[in-house]
């Protein structure tokens, strides 16, 4: 674990820069559906609304970076997200289920059409963003910003605050009734993982030249970020984590190649996620990492032989069986 | 005066929600799955116009009606046939068929949508037909877009006697107040769920056949219809057809007056606000039965 983030801190002294773009996007994808998951994971709350506080971290850093310095900025993009999402917060998450998912999903529409109206008032359609941070910089901030979100998402999940989330998840009556202050809970984790979102959003800002409110609000993050997180799992704090990777290689190599047919392969996510894979990959990798057994292993590596009596044996042995039949004729 | 035209816009507007919406409240109100990629078939329908007017014989646009309703009512049927029943046997219970339910359709929404992009880009389309003026109580119409309104009053009609005057209509109103309680009487749930999630889709084309004569549409806005009708739906009331009408009528008359009291610019803000309003003060819908 230290030995791979030792690898990852170092990574930009012999990448290119394509690769260090690459694992930049697969950063803030980890970091986003870290966020997502530590609070729709937990509660069951579905929110599509990664893409508006995403943007708003974005227009967050684009206003602020002409007065602050850039550090400062990011960190106003936090505050100003979690203060979005607080407001947004105390009027919808007494909405329940299908009520709250479409909520969010027209939350972006929202305040995407909130911002442009603003914009054109103000007579200012695109906003420039003049910095001098280098890739490596942003690199080093999202690398930063994944593992935070990943180790607190973790350090969270054990305090009593992830124990009330998970209890809002299983049944948010019962949870009331033995004392949690659901609607505090919500909304102080609601608020915490849109902060991520949009700090990320003010991150990924830096590499832009210019925006408007279409590219900042795009709906298509809050998709990919949903399934990045259920492929994963969101049942553990690394599970969302698992599922960005896949999901940044698929991405890039449809962008790359086939541009249209993109929705056609996350549509189809969707649908393997929810009908083959419902708790996502890591209960896979926890089941295959407990049935490991290492001296088991050396002993079949030393001897070639599969141990008698064990399932793969026996499988082995009956395919061989069938083969035989087949060819021995 | 002008504000007089403004309101009827609005309730021309409203028609057309509440035209879009009503499929959609048979389908969440009846079989009780929330179909995400209901727009697409929306959408769908208004590509089959299209191509009906502008192909090589350039037939009327209605026709059209014939191919996309009976192929929106076989996709949606299978679609709760093959897709929908494993959900809804492996669900615990209806939250968690529901979070099942909006991930595989909005599946469906992308792969919809990305096979439209493929076959048909992404450019906004759109034709006329009969775009002429008529003069109604003082002001000044569209003959497409009465015609619309016109259907969607026509449609709710019929679908309203259907389910006050048919045997099969009360089989559908008992699904919708009692699922279970219906199957104890003898109606065979998940067969008339799957035809009523059929004939929603089959109204969605309908509809989008309707709209398409004076809308622009690509293959990517199928959703923001969804959207529309989803909201609507959850105004009127799930399960409530003649309050789906009512409901798009006000939503349409308000987003109208919105626009021109407000700003135009706030339309999408004005739509949230009143959903928002209805939701906090009566969550069940304007128009149930308290």
């Amino acid at each position: 674990m230290a030995l791979g983030t030792i690898v990852l801190v170092l990574l930009p002294l012999f990448a290119s820069n394509y690769v260090l773009s690459l694992f930049i996007l697969l950063y803030a994808y980890v970091a986003l559906a870290t966020a997502w998951a530590f609070f729709s994971g937990a509660t069951r709350y579905i929110s599509l609304a990664t893409a508006a506080f995403f943007g708003v971290g974005i227009y967050a850093l684009a206003i602020a970076h002409v007065y602050l310095s850039i550090p400062l900025s990011l960190l106003a993009a936090a505050v100003v997200g979690f203060l979005v999402a607080a407001v947004v917060g105390l009027s919808t998450l007494r909405l329940r289920g299908v009520y709250f998912v479409v909520f969010t999903f027209g939350l972006t529409e929202l305040v995407h059409q909130v911002i442009n109206w603003a914009e054109i008032k103000n007579r200012t359609v695109t906003r420039y963003i003049f910095t001098d941070v280098s890739n490596v910089s942003i690199y080093q901030t999202l690398l930063a910003a994944a593992l935070l979100s990943i180790v607190g998402s973790w350090y969270v999940s054990r305090t009593r605050l992830g124990f009330a989330l998970r209890a809002i998840g299983e049944d948010e009556t019962v949870a009331r009734h033995t004392g949690v202050n659901t609607t505090m809970v919500k909304i102080l984790c609601f608020a915490a993982s849109a902060s991520v979102m949009a700090f990320v959003g003010a991150v990924l800002a830096l590499r832009y030249s210019y925006i408007d409110a279409s590219i900042a609000f795009n709906n298509t993050w809050s998709f990919q970020v949903l399934i990045a997180a259920l492929l994963g799992g969101a049942g553990r704090a690394w599970g969302p984590a698992v599922g960005a990777i896949p999901l940044v290689l698929l991405s890039e190599y449809f962008s790359g190649t086939f541009p249209r047919h993109f929705p056609i392969a996350l549509g189809l996510c969707f649908v393997v996620i929810v009908y083959f894979l419902p708790g996502g990959i890591t209960p896979l990798i926890l089941r295959a990492y407990h049935s490991f057994d290492a001296s088991r292993m050396l002993r079949v590596l030393r001897t070639g032989r599969l141990p008698e009596g064990s399932e793969l044996a026996g499988r082995f042995r009956a395919g061989v069986a069938r083969l035989n039949g087949r060819w021995k004729i | 005066m002008i504000l007089f035209e403004v309101f009827l816009n609005g309730l021309l507007l409203g028609g057309m929600y509440g035209l879009i919406a009503l499929g959609l409240n048979l389908q969440y109100g009846v079989a009780r799955i929330l179909n995400l990629a209901y727009g697409e078939f929306f959408i769908g329908a208004c590509f089959i116009a299209f191509f009906t007017i502008t192909g090589p014989w350039q037939l009327n646009p209605l026709l059209s009606l014939f191919v996309s309703a009976p192929i929106a009512f076989a996709m949606n049927w299978l679609i709760y046939q093959y897709l929908m029943i494993p959900l809804i046997q492996r669900a615990p219970d209806q939250d968690a068929l529901d979070a099942d339910v909006v991930l595989v359709t909005f599946g469906l929404l992308f792969v919809f949508q990305g096979l439209a992009l493929v076959n048909w880009s992404g450019d906004l389309r759109g034709y006329s037909f009969l775009s002429v003026p008529v003069h109604l109580v003082g002001a000044i119409m569209a003959l497409n877009r009465l015609l619309a309104f016109l259907g969607a009053c026509a449609l709710a009609v019929a679908l309203f006697l259907v389910l006050r005057h048919t045997r099969f209509g009360s089989a559908l109103r008992a699904i919708t107040i009692d699922p279970v309680a219906a199957s104890l009487v003898g109606v065979d749930v998940r067969k008339f769920s799957a035809l009523a999630f059929a004939a929603g889709g089959a109204l969605a084309a309908a509809s989008g056949m309707l709209v398409s004569t004076f809308i622009s549409f690509s293959s990517t806005t199928g959703v923001e219809y969804t959207l529309k009708a989803l909201i609507v739906v959850i105004m009127a009331g799930v399960g409530r057809v003649t309050g789906t009408l009512a409901a798009g009528l006000l939503l349409g008359v308000v987003e109208s007056l919105g626009g021109y009291l407000v700003d135009p610019g706030l339309t999408i803000a004005i739509n949230f606000a009143l959903f928002m309003l209805v939701l906090l003060v009566r969550p069940t819908g304007l128009f149930t039965r308290a």
